[in-house]
């Protein structure tokens, strides 16, 4: 299908640069690729590698002033794209090359319906008349199998879910029926269940209309399901160019090694030997006791404002953990999985019993409570987020020692120093404000400020999430020798199965609120039980382009929605013992 | 792979850390902030300094103040920036004017600042039946006609330039409470405050150290706009007799006094206006460079 003989896109020698505070940089250097009829062509590399300028280069929609095309050339067909104009521009966008970005919500306009959206694009290109814009829409959602596509005009983005959304996106993309489509990170924000459908989705629309695909990705696994081509790219350069078949299994860069070397994958086991068969443990071992969380919100709505729904987060949510241990939380967006670590940190209310370290949380003191606090410590997910940015990085390591008054200055700054040797950073660093390091340097700021208090249990809410793969895996290294260090336990709670299989000794399995199944690691991962779990497990694209699947795991429906109406409480589900401590949840 | 412990050196921030110079240092490093800090020198100089300025005294009705028809003298070698409908010397009531508008301005507008941004953060941190109460409060004030409330709050008291600065502030702290709430409810939302909370950290603490750093640029936009508003503020009180009381000069009662000449005698208004934009545009340009200095996160950006 490669046979085409002339490119579709033909992109020579091109380089982007961006003006800064010290001039201008390149930010794509002397790139050339091509692109032949319906072939897909997955751009890999980390951020920064400037995949997706090169995107935004192509579409003519750099961010102005500060970027723009320095050389090269663009070639759409025989036109070359870097000298059209504005308006001759706009033409082909949408028409001849459409894309899709990642964040399906943002890059809807959330007051205007979907089908306005929709019938708008057609209408600028086309001549059509309104029903026949209209019959149009319709039809594209239909081939993005949206069901009831009529009425579904009608609503707004936020009724949708993020894979609806983003399926929104592909019928607007190909509405006009594109020669080229660009998704950048088209999947990145979905859940893994979802990510299967929508790039199952894109492959046979790509089949059935002969479109050329530019998928831009940081997940080696994406391209591997994915890929005609690969395309690797780091700090703006091509690094290698190549069939996806011999870029995974004989890659000649060193870097597309490292990348390759530093995917998670599910089934490795990387790291961890033997999973630690789970202990008897005795409560007084116990580090963390959940019996029977429940976090619930009030939703008020009528004439009154009185409460007429409510949003169950959590429902009868119990586990232990151990010293040493780490147990991880899995499951997808709105799963309740977050809420459960916000109840442990103590950041919103809950009901049911929270045992830290032989005290129980409810009924002690406000001083009591705060010492408690210090026991449990929490990494968020995005590093850039979770630092206060007026703050040097030293005083926000410091903090939790003034606060619990622990130490004499001098003692603190010491203290703030080793931690800072401990997590890899150097403790000269200490003066630097947060925006003044990388992502993954962030992250261990954050780590040593959650060491800070040696505290009992560790909450790693998605903390390597926002991460690239090879800052993601050195982190993880990290957190596994500060646990043999200083025997902390984790919660660590992840989407991601691959990171999850790598990391946890066990593992608990959470959908609308209630775990699933709970059991040690090699029970899960080897011997899923319960449907929830072997779909999540299944859904996980591999980085390995031999085990392309030609079928994702598909959802029959929609995950339904935790908000219900007063006096209508989930039905709770009953945890059974398969053998040896592995907890199935009976399907119901 | 790289040994775990190996600092992650690829960051483009790393830079060699840099002693960092005071405020004020940065501050008069700054071209604009100099001509800013420069002109609010100059007028407090004046003010203070206003007796051995001049040899007029600031009230005096002066014969050769006026032309035979009675007319007010346009700006001649004598009286510098000319003379008022009652023949005084107006160089002499701008720089005695001075006074009473820095402490309008400066005091009233202050104590603006300071209750509109208490307000604003207590309800937009703590929500619940304190904020819906703050909040209900500032918008009844808001709905209130501030120069009505204005009039009952002078009628009330004895009118003195300290009783008009707080009649201003009384008024003035209303939108600065409004702006400062919504900002205050975004940022507590964010996920830095979460983590200050999971450390244990108290609200005072949470409030004073992380918060309000935040609202810095907000509070400085406020207060320099408010400087121009409050001392226009006072020239309408003093226009409706419940401001500063004649004879006392203060540049708003003098453009007040004189606005219906505005076309006869342009310079009785053009030079007191001229100096409450000057003021008004120096505490800006400090203001700016102020937000630009206290956010580390512009830091080595033009």
């Amino acid at each position: 299908m490669i046979a085409a003989s002339k490119p579709i896109l033909d992109i020579a020698n091109l380089c982007v640069s961006v003006r800064g505070e010290d001039g201008e940089r390149e930010v794509v250097s002397d790139l050339s690729l091509t692109l032949a009829r319906g072939e897909t062509l997955c751009i890999a590399g980390e951020s920064g590698s400037g995949k997706s300028m090169t995107a935004l280069a192509i579409m003519q929609l750099l961010p102005q002033p500060a970027a723009r095309i320095s050389s090269g050339k663009v070639h759409l067909g025989d036109t070359d794209l870097t000298t059209l104009d504005e308006r001759r521009m706009r033409r082909i966008r949408g028409d001849r090359i459409a894309m899709i970005f990642q964040e399906p919500m943002t890059s809807l306009n959330p007051v205007l319906s979907i089908g306005r959206q929709l019938t708008e694009s057609i209408e600028a290109h086309t001549s059509l008349s309104q029903g026949e814009v209209r019959q149009r829409a319709i039809e594209a959602l239909k081939a993005v199998r949206i069901s009831e596509a009529e009425s579904r005009l009608k609503q707004f983005p936020h009724e949708l879910s993020g894979g609806m959304r983003q399926r929104v996106m592909i019928a607007m993309a190909l509405a006009l029926e594109p020669d080229v489509l660009i998704a950048d990170e088209p999947t990145t924000a979905l859940d893994v269940t979802v990510q299967g459908e929508v790039l199952e989705l894109l492959r046979d629309l790509q089949r059935q209309h002969g479109t050329s695909v530019i998928l831009i990705t940081h997940d080696m696994g994406v391209v591997a399901e994915m890929a005609d081509r690969v395309i690797i790219m780091r700090h703006g350069r091509m690094v290698e160019e190549g069939k996806t078949a011999d870029i995974f299994s004989r890659p000649q860069a060193d870097y597309t090694r490292e990348l390759l070397a530093a995917v998670p994958r599910i089934g490795s086991g990387v790291g961890r030997q033997t999973s630690r068969e789970a202990e008897a443990t005795t409560a007084s071992a116990n580090v963390a006791e959940v019996k029977d969380l429940h976090v619930r919100f009030d939703l008020h709505g009528g004439f009154f404002g009185r409460v007429n729904r409510r949003v169950h987060a959590v429902e009868g949510v119990s586990f232990s953990i151990a010293a040493n241990e780490t147990l991880a939380l899995v499951g997808e967006s709105g799963c309740g999985k977050s809420t459960t670590a916000k109840a442990l940190a103590g950041l919103v209310p809950y009901s049911g019993g929270v045992v830290i370290g032989g005290r129980n949380l409810s009924g002690l003191g406000r001083d009591e409570r705060k010492a408690v606090r210090r026991d449990v410590q929490m990494i968020f997910q995005d590093p850039y987020a979770s630092l206060d940015p007026r703050m040097r990085v030293g005083e926000l390591v410091a903090e939790p020692l003034l606060i619990h008054g622990i130490a004499s200055k001098q003692e603190r700054s010491d203290r703030v120093a080793a931690l800072f040797e401990r997590v890899g950073l150097s403790a000269d660093q200490m003066e630097l404000y947060p925006h003044e390091f990388s992502g993954g340097q962030r992250q261990r700021v954050c780590i040593a400020r959650a060491l800070a208090l040696r505290p009992k249990l560790i909450i790693a809410d998605e903390s390597v999430s926002a991460l690239d793969v090879s800052v993601q895996a050195r982190v993880l290294d990290l957190l596994k020798e500060l646990q043999r260090e200083f025997g902390v336990a984790y919660l660590f709670i992840s989407h991601d199965m691959a990171v999850v299989e790598n990391i946890s000794d066990r593992v608990a399995v959470m959908y609308l609120g209630q775990i699933v199944e709970m059991g040690t690691r090699d029970q899960v991962f080897s011997n899923p039980r319960h449907p929830y779990t072997r779909r999540l497990i299944e859904a996980v694209p591999v980085p390995d382009p031999a085990k392309r699947r030609s079928r994702f795991a598909r959802l029959d429906q929609e995950i339904p929605s935790a908000t219900r109406r007063i006096g209508e409480a989930p039905l709770k589900l009953a945890l059974r013992d398969v053998g040896n401590g592995h907890l199935v949840a009976a399907e119901g | 792979m790289t040994s775990p412990i190996a600092p992650d050196l690829t960051a483009p921030g790393r830079m060699p850390v840099k002693p960092r110079a005071g405020v004020w240092r940065r501050l008069v490093r700054r071209r604009l902030a100099l001509l800013g800090l420069m002109i609010v020198a100059i007028v407090v100089a004046g003010a203070v300094l206003a007796p051995w300025l001049t040899g007029y005294d600031p009230n005096e009705q002066m014969f050769d103040g006026l032309t035979i028809e009675g007319s007010p003298l346009p700006p001649d070698a004598k009286f510098w920036l000319g003379t008022d409908l009652l023949g005084r010397d107006l160089l002499t009531r701008i720089l005695y004017g001075a006074r009473t508008s820095l402490i309008i301005g400066i005091v009233a507008n202050g104590v603006a600042l300071f209750i509109g941004t208490l307000v604003g953060v207590v309800a937009g941190y703590f929500r619940g039946w304190i904020g819906s109460a703050l909040m209900r409060f500032t918008d009844l004030m808001m709905a209130f006609p501030a120069l009505l409330l204005a009039i009952c709050l002078a009628a009330v008291f004895e009118p003195s330039l300290w009783i008009v600065a707080m009649v201003i502030a009384l008024v003035n702290w209303v939108q600065t409470a409004r702006v400062i709430y919504t900002e205050t409810s975004s940022l507590a939302e964010r996920e830095f405050i979460d983590a200050e909370r999971t450390i244990g950290a108290s609200a005072p603490r949470i409030l004073f150290r992380h918060i309000l750093p935040h609202l810095l640029p907000t509070i400085i936009v406020w207060g320099t706009l408010g400087i121009s508003t409050t001392v226009l503020l006072e020239a309408t009180l003093s226009f409706l007799g419940i401001g500063v009381q004649p004879p006392t000069a203060s540049w708003g009662n003098i453009i007040f006094e004189n606005q219906t000449y505005f076309q006869a005698a342009p310079w009785l208004v053009f030079f007191p206006g001229a100096a409450i934009l000057a003021l008004a545009l120096a505490f800006n340009l400090i203001g700016d460079a102020l937000r630009d200095i206290l956010d580390p996160t512009q830091r080595g950006r033009a």
